[in-house]
């Protein structure tokens, strides 16, 4: 009963060497993580290149499944950056899916989350933020930095305001790249630590004890699905506005 | 009739899942997880802003050599702005961080003129 400890909760977040690789001095190994990614790319591809391959009118199954997540992307950069926006779709429905899929994966038994490790979900939103800021230098010039003086603020307070509007404005990769690294984090961490009770409520009470959490972890896979789009919606949705600010400043 | 059948089911079928997709995101996942997601997304926003101020006082600190005198200042700068992003984030509709609320026509639009 004692060995159940010897897995860790957090033991799946664990980043394992696959093909160690040294670039001067620099470690590039192909991990376990890498691994996953290259999957979700590959399993993205293959989905919509094959679901498409066959272009009917009226869609099968997994065409209407491609051309739902296609539709789905275009309505929001619609909503919410409008025409203009038009142009970052690729870069959008990218992003989209390889975090959905990122997450998805990482459902899969004995699978790894990648967007449960901060330094992936730092890089994605260090790239969204940077490549903002640069859609804004590029549409508005030096204009850009207007966006950090807030409208209808008195002259003697822009001092104490517009280092509070940098810093506003730096915040939003961490939160966005907090929050979704946070909430794939705690959903896997609660999910094993469900299965553990399994195991160890369920060898103490002649496996009766297990039902209970049992159960709530097939409600917790089914939260995790859920989870799983929405923060690949919260962050796809973020990056059409922070978008959006920057294309049409106030 | 018999031939015109097939038509004007096309057209009702049309309808049935316009009015379904308008419905939809209302009372989908969305309204369930907002309790949750937006409990998490507040405090995200709190933390990040005091966690940018800090790290940007610490740096100009270590930069500058002034004491701890910048990292105090920023610190509440920081608060600042954390408690300026949670602002935003609840004035606005649903996940706005942006300055101005966007009207928001397409939602109902759809539901009225289609």
């Amino acid at each position: 009963m004692a060995e159940a400890g010897g897995h860790s909760p957090l033991e799946q977040f664990h980043i394992k060497r696959l093909v160690p690789i040294d670039l001067g001095g620099v470690d590039m190994s192909f991990t376990n993580s890498a691994a996953v990614m290259v999957a979700a790319v590959v399993i993205i591809t293959m989905f919509l290149t094959m679901s498409m391959r066959r272009g009917t009118l009226v869609p099968g199954r997994w065409q209407s499944m491609a051309e739902l997540s296609y539709e789905f992307i275009a309505n929001m950069i619609r909503d919410n950056v409008g025409s203009e926006g038009r142009r970052f779709f690729p870069f959008i429905f990218t992003l989209f899916m390889f975090i959905l899929f990122g997450n998805l994966l990482g459902l899969v038994p004995y699978s790894f989350t990648f967007t449960s490790h901060l330094a992936v979900t730092a890089a994605l939103a260090v790239v969204v933020i940077i490549g903002v800021t640069l859609v804004g230098i590029v549409m508005h010039g030096l204009h850009f930095f207007s966006f950090f003086v807030p409208k209808g603020v008195p002259a003697v307070m822009l001092p104490l305001m517009v280092p509070i509007e940098i810093i506003s404005y730096l915040s939003r990769p961490v939160s966005l790249s907090i929050r979704l690294f946070a909430n794939m984090m705690a959903g896997h961490t609660m999910m094993k630590v469900f299965a553990g009770f399994v195991v160890t409520l369920g060898a103490a009470t002649f496996g009766v004890g297990g039902i209970a959490p049992l159960a709530m972890n097939v409600a917790l896979t089914a939260f995790e699905l859920l989870v799983a789009f929405l923060q690949a919606y919260v962050f796809t949705v973020l990056t059409c506005l922070y978008l959006n600010d920057s294309i049409h400043l106030h | 009739m018999e031939e015109g059948g097939s038509p004007p089911s096309l057209k009702d079928l049309e309808n049935r899942l316009r009015r379904a997709r308008a419905r939809k995101p209302h009372e989908g996942p969305k309204a369930e997880s907002s309790a949750v997601g937006q409990a998490f997304r507040i405090a995200a926003e709190l933390v990040s802003g005091l966690l940018v101020g800090l790290a940007v006082g610490w740096l100009l600190d270590r930069w500058l050599g002034t004491g701890p005198w910048l990292l105090i200042t920023f610190f509440f700068l920081g608060a600042a702005a954390g408690i300026l992003n949670v602002y935003r984030a609840t004035k606005g509709y649903g996940l706005a961080v942006g300055y101005k609320k966007r009207e928001q026509p397409t939602d109902e639009d759809e539901g009225e003129l289609k």
